[in-house]
């Protein structure tokens, strides 16, 4: 039998169980003895943030599915039923609607620490890719779950999104008769919406193994964006980080639960409390906060396939990043140039999401533009430009001389 | 194993031949496995039943006046034109303002491959869905509230701004690509149509338009 690992539980069932299936084992070393970065700051609270998004999600969705009916003729009635008079199915449905927009939060802001400490470079550039297929999957995931309520939101985001793949040249009209099966959008459309909004799920949650797995490989980026190299710059998972992402989590969910109790509905939009109505367009199509950036990246183009490809090529760019980043240096703290350019990309996504909430007309069309032309601008000019011409202040020779000072060297040199 | 060493007739050997034939069979197989699956995804059977032509009755829709029909659950726009508008629809002040004014781009049957994109210049029957993201255009006559002073009077699509004349060509400059599409129709009688079948002579298919 092998030896147990230093620290390892060393009861007898425990040893007879890791030695058919290492379970105890491989947990107590990924979740136990994992070394990790000593210097991790709150910005690396959001990747556990996402993973208990992800199950709050699958519990509440489970449970509404429960009393969910995914028919165009009762599925609108089927939600308000499960508002009025299952036994707190208004929590449930609030927990989970904003669940979707909590998650979202949670999932930009970490893929901006990804951007701003080079999370994304050498060895971790599967481990990115991997992500923006997560964000790929959450996008679908999220996009047919709002279908489901059948409100006039629903109907017509799903016309307007299902009929984006129109314009694909050739075989675009057979995709949109297979993604609705019918006609138009109608019963068949919201019945393989449903089957596959509680699939996807299940595809993010082995996808996000994926991530972990390449995650623990090359283990955690961290502020100063250099390697791990000995004892002295990690710290064991447990107790440290265990105990900072359950403050984290603490912390997150208060704010969650005040908008929950307080304003289930600041996030969504009133009309789709309205049946959808197959002949009626509301005034205003709008989707959701978390897709206004993309969404005004369409509307920015005058020409429908165009407008399609960028749309897509949006988060196309964020695979190629970790080739398009030419800089050998990962975090911002240490690239003067990119750490101002960083911000100017933050309020271009902002912009995005302001022209995204407007209906297309005179300065919004404008300001959507440029915004457009800045977003690729930056990820396909300036990233690999500054990573050439920029000159990266010098680096701390490790995380434990530069979290501890005294007689770190390289810091005491940058004056 | 003699077996082992013997080639076939065009110098392959015996066993990339076996590879490549059950390579291929099984492709076949997983082709045809896959096959049901992505058929069953298309429009079932009584999908497809329900959307039989239809039969309108014109004679109450009065001039200027448009209405709506389901056909195929797609609204379908019938508006009956005025002979002001059918004159200002070939002035040429109209028509330089339209992306494809003689109807070029197959988004309508040959009967209606004319300037008022109809059978009868005076009944336009159209499917009321944007060709840019398939909202349902607002019908904006002359002098609409939500228009300038210069609007000629025709469709505007709220969601993204696109604006199509009385004739439902849409004008250059907007996010739609295409003129709205016409539907198969024919006349039963003087003012009664059928949508859905084409007139005899003609067996254009609806599902070869541009964009619907």
């Amino acid at each position: 039998m092998a030896p147990p690992g230093p620290g390892a539980a060393n009861g007898r069932i425990t040893r007879w169980i890791d030695y058919r299936l290492p379970f105890v084992k491989v947990m107590h070393h990924e979740l136990y003895e994992y070394p990790t970065p000593r210097n991790l700051s709150y910005w690396w609270n959001f990747g556990s943030l996402a993973g208990a998004m992800l199950v709050i999600m699958i519990v509440t969705g489970i449970f509404l599915a429960m009393y969910y009916t995914p028919n165009a003729d009762l599925a609108f009635d089927s939600v308000e039923r499960i508002m009025r008079d299952v036994n707190y199915g208004w929590l449930l449905r609030y927990i989970h609607m904003n669940g979707a927009s909590m998650f979202f939060i949670v999932v930009y802001i970490h893929i901006f620490r990804g951007l701003y400490y080079g999370s994304y470079k050498y060895p971790r550039e599967l481990l990115w890719m991997l992500g923006v297929v997560i964000l790929l999957l959450m996008m679908a995931t999220a996009f047919m779950g709002y279908v489901l309520p059948w409100g006039q939101m629903s109907y017509w985001g799903a016309t307007v999104i299902t009929n984006l793949f129109s314009a694909i040249p050739g075989v675009g009209h057979d995709i949109v008769t297979l993604l609705w099966g019918g006609y138009v959008v109608g019963n068949p459309t919201l019945n393989r919406f449903f089957s596959l909004h509680y699939l996807l799920p299940f595809v993010i949650v082995a996808v996000v193994g994926l991530h972990l797995i390449a995650l623990h490989t090359h283990g955690s980026n961290n502020p100063l964006g250099i390697d791990h190299k000995g004892p002295g710059d990690t710290i064991p998972f447990h107790p440290y980080y265990t105990v900072k992402d359950s403050f984290g989590l603490a912390v997150f969910l208060l704010i969650y639960a005040v908008i929950v109790f307080y304003a289930p509905n600041f996030l969504g939009d009133p009309q789709n409390y309205i049946p959808a109505n197959p002949l009626q367009t509301p005034p205003d199509i709008v989707p959701e906060w978390y897709f206004l950036p993309f969404y005004a990246i369409l509307r920015s183009v005058p020409n429908k396939l165009f407008g399609v490809i960028l749309l897509f090529s949006a988060i196309g760019v964020l695979f190629i990043l970790p080739w398009l980043d030419t800089s050998p240096v990962r975090s911002a703290k240490f690239r003067p140039v990119y750490k101002k350019i960083f911000w100017l990309l933050v309020i271009d996504v902002l912009a995005l999401g302001w022209v995204g909430a407007h209906p297309p007309e005179g300065i919004v069309v404008t300001v959507g533009r440029i915004a457009t032309f800045y977003y690729f601008l930056h990820f396909l000019v300036l990233f690999p430009l500054i990573g050439k011409l920029e000159r990266p202040r010098p680096l701390p020779l490790s995380i434990g001389a530069a979290v501890l000072g005294g007689g770190s060297v390289p810091v005491a040199e940058r004056g | 194993m003699a077996n082992e060493i013997t080639h076939g007739d065009a110098g392959v050997p015996r066993r990339d031949f076996l590879l490549l034939a059950a390579g291929a069979l099984g492709a076949v197989g997983v082709v045809s496995t896959i096959w049901p699956f992505i058929d069953s995804l298309e429009p079932a059977a009584d999908t497809i039943a329900a959307g039989a032509p239809i039969d309108v009755d014109l004679a109450p829709v009065k001039p200027g006046q448009q209405i709506t029909v389901v056909w195929r659950g797609r609204p379908i726009f019938i508006l009956r034109r005025t002979p002001d508008e059918l004159k200002e629809l070939q002035s040429p002040s109209d028509t330089t303002l339209l992306r494809d004014p003689n109807s070029e781009v197959d988004q309508q049957p040959e009967y209606a491959q004319n300037w008022h994109r109809s059978i009868n210049p005076e009944f336009l029957v159209v499917v009321g869905i944007c060709t840019h993201l398939g909202c349902i255009p607002m019908f904006e006559p002359r002098g609409s509230a939500l228009m300038d002073a210069s609007w000629p009077g025709g469709y505007f699509c709220p969601c993204h701004g696109s604006k199509y004349d009385l004739s439902a060509r849409v004008f250059a400059g907007v996010p739609a690509p295409y003129n709205l599409p016409v539907p198969p129709y024919n006349f039963t009688a003087k003012d009664r149509i059928t949508i859905g079948e084409n007139p005899k002579g003609s067996d254009w298919d609806f599902s070869s338009v541009e964009q619907i």
